[in-house]
């Protein structure tokens, strides 16, 4: 890719005993917003703080907005905007300290700062609330003010580390659309994310990462075809601790049928993975009546980013895994 | 150097604002001194008239000032180990600036806090009809000692900013460091009175030096020869601290 902002080549970090990644490649194209899911643990956020200066990689070659990470750390930090995932406002300060603290700290000179600071501030819809300490602002405005902070220098290349995170269902569609904003300004944006619907609204690209490795990267909608399979879900009637036995037994029994290519627990259901509803949907029906096993609902339904994150990361067998990836 | 400039003074005025905007943390640290010289002096002034020929709060004074000095300089790095903490500081880390404009405009910030800090004690001096013997240059003289016992306690203080994990252990450092080592100096009772081995402490403790020169300057005046001592004292000190935490700071910051 010649364009690419990003470009990891065979990362590798362990700390101590634990490897955080173990061999991971890949590339962001400049103006895209890319997407980096996995559970927690996965490796994430050890990847954004290796991108983005904090934390030094064991192997590999990672070059940020044509920077080395290793060689020219402070060349990449100029280019880059970074949000961490833990709030990071100082309750003492107010907004406006915030944005002129961080326009020093971006060397900003003063001519530029203070409309610099209205643009951003109008950006995620902070204006009108300058003079507001950040001890008195709710949990979704702080959010908002940490974004300003590292939108303030104009980088081409954020990172967003979980940008959503607890965050009401309102400002979480407000981030979203910032988000979507900074790209229609051509900045690319760097999302780890273990949200679907945040990945499915806003990436243009997804990297699906699992115990340090890359299961799976391309477009959401390419992913999604590429499963080939319908999903059905089945959730079990009855008392609570009879449900989780009879869906064991249930599992094992439709793990034999033919038509069943894998299965997947998500919680009290069970999604299996089958070429075609119609076909299967008789014979598990069959089978949960042979072995009397109740059933509450089942749905059926094309699959959609959560089956492909569920399918590279959730409990797929060993021979789904060694056929797909 | 200009980036630098920008990038340390956007920190120290961050501080500012905290020390403008939670003046009870800087009362916290004047609880002790201003206990100490009210209480302490009131007692002991009957008792020390005899044996000291003089005002025991004006002797008192100086170990009063180091106390204050000390102690806000050896709390100064406790808002570091927030910052690391919460997270603020990687955030910051990810910015492109020098570590030192971190280190800078911390130091900077602790010691106009203490310098702040000493005005107000010497202002509570003046109201217990303590004259400083000096007079206003004087003044000038003692705030200097101050700063220069806080610069090498700032220092170790940044290091265990920085090596320590989580504040509970940095407060219990600082509870039995501050208080003790004022007992282990000249503060309140001539050296020579101190028993053999608190003595033996009092004599490598820089507290000692920077009290027997604010002493000479409340007590009796200018008098070159302690303070040509005391300076070299307090700098061999600050020296010491700055070339050991530069070495222990630049690992943990790189």
């Amino acid at each position: 890719m010649a364009n690419a902002v990003i470009r990891i080549e065979n990362l590798r970090k362990k700390y101590g005993p634990i490897t955080a990644l173990d061999g991971i490649s890949l590339e962001v194209e400049r103006g895209q917003i890319f997407g980096l899911l996995g559970p927690n643990g996965a490796g994430k956020t050890t990847a954004v703080k290796i991108m983005t200066t904090l934390v030094r990689p064991d192997e590999g070659k990672v070059e940020v907005a044509g920077a080395d990470v290793q060689t020219d750390p402070v060349r990449v930090r100029s280019l880059i905007g970074y949000v961490p995932q833990e709030l990071t406002v100082d309750p003492y300060l107010t907004v406006q300290e915030h944005l002129r603290y961080y326009a020093d700290l971006y060397h900003l000179p003063a001519p530029v700062r203070e409309s610099r600071i209205r643009e951003v501030l109008g950006l995620v819809g902070l204006a009108g609330q300058e003079s507001r300490r950040a001890k008195y602002l709710s949990g979704g405005t702080k959010k908002k003010l940490d974004l300003a902070c590292g939108l303030i220098h104009r980088p081409p290349l954020i990172f967003l580390d979980e940008p959503s995170l607890g965050l009401d269902v309102h400002v979480r569609r407000d981030v979203w659309s910032y988000i979507l904003r900074l790209k229609e300004q051509g900045t690319t944006v760097f999302l780890c994310t273990n949200y679907m619907d945040e990945a499915e609204q806003l990436c243009d690209v997804v990297s699906i990462i699992d115990h340090g490795k890359i299961a799976v990267a391309g477009a959401p909608a390419a992913l999604r075809s590429q499963l080939k399979k319908d999903v059905i879900s089945i959730e079990i009637a009855g008392a609570n601790e009879h449900r989780r036995e009879a869906l064991e037994t249930l599992e094992k029994a439709l793990c034999r049928l033919a038509i069943v290519q894998g299965t997947v627990k998500d919680g009290a259901q069970l999604k299996i993975y089958v070429e075609s509803n119609e076909i299967a949907l008789p014979q598990i029906l069959q089978s949960s009546a042979s072995l009397s096993i109740p059933i509450r609902t089942i749905t059926y339904s094309r699959p959609g980013l959560d089956e492909v994150f569920l399918h590279y990361t959730g409990r797929a067998s060993a021979e789904e895994r060694e056929k797909d990836v | 150097m200009s980036e630098f400039v920008q990038e340390t003074k956007a920190q120290l005025v961050r501080w500012m604002i905290h020390l403008r905007r939670e003046p009870f943390n800087m009362a916290f640290n004047l609880l002790n001194p201003v206990i100490l010289l009210i209480f302490m002096g009131g007692a002991f002034q009957g008792l020390a008239r005899d044996s000291l020929r003089g005002d025991y709060r004006a002797y008192l004074l100086p170990g009063i000032l180091a106390l204050t000095a000390f102690g806000n300089s050896i709390a100064g790095g406790i808002p570091l180990l927030f910052d690391k903490e919460n997270g603020f500081l990687v955030r910051l880390m990810s910015a492109p600036i020098s570590r030192n404009s971190i280190l800078v405009g911390r130091f900077l910030a602790i010691n106009i806090n203490t310098m702040l800090q000493c005005l107000i004690m010497l202002g509570l001096g003046l109201i217990f009809g303590i004259r400083i013997a000096a007079g206003f240059g004087g003044v000038l003289a003692l705030l200097i000692i101050g700063l220069l016992l806080g610069f090498g306690v700032t220092v170790i203080s940044l290091i265990l900013a920085f090596i320590l994990h989580n504040h509970g252990d940095f407060f219990a450092i600082m509870g039995i460091s501050a208080l003790p080592l004022t007992f282990l100096s000249s503060a309140f009772v001539p050296i020579d009175s101190l028993p053999l081995w608190m003595r033996l402490v009092a004599w490598v403790n820089p507290m000692t030096y920077a009290i027997d020169a604010m002493r000479s300057l409340v007590l009796t005046g200018w008098d070159g020869s302690v303070l040509a001592q005391t300076a070299i004292a307090l700098l061999v000190f600050d020296g010491a601290m700055f070339w050991f935490g530069g070495r222990i700071l630049r690992r943990h910051l790189a």
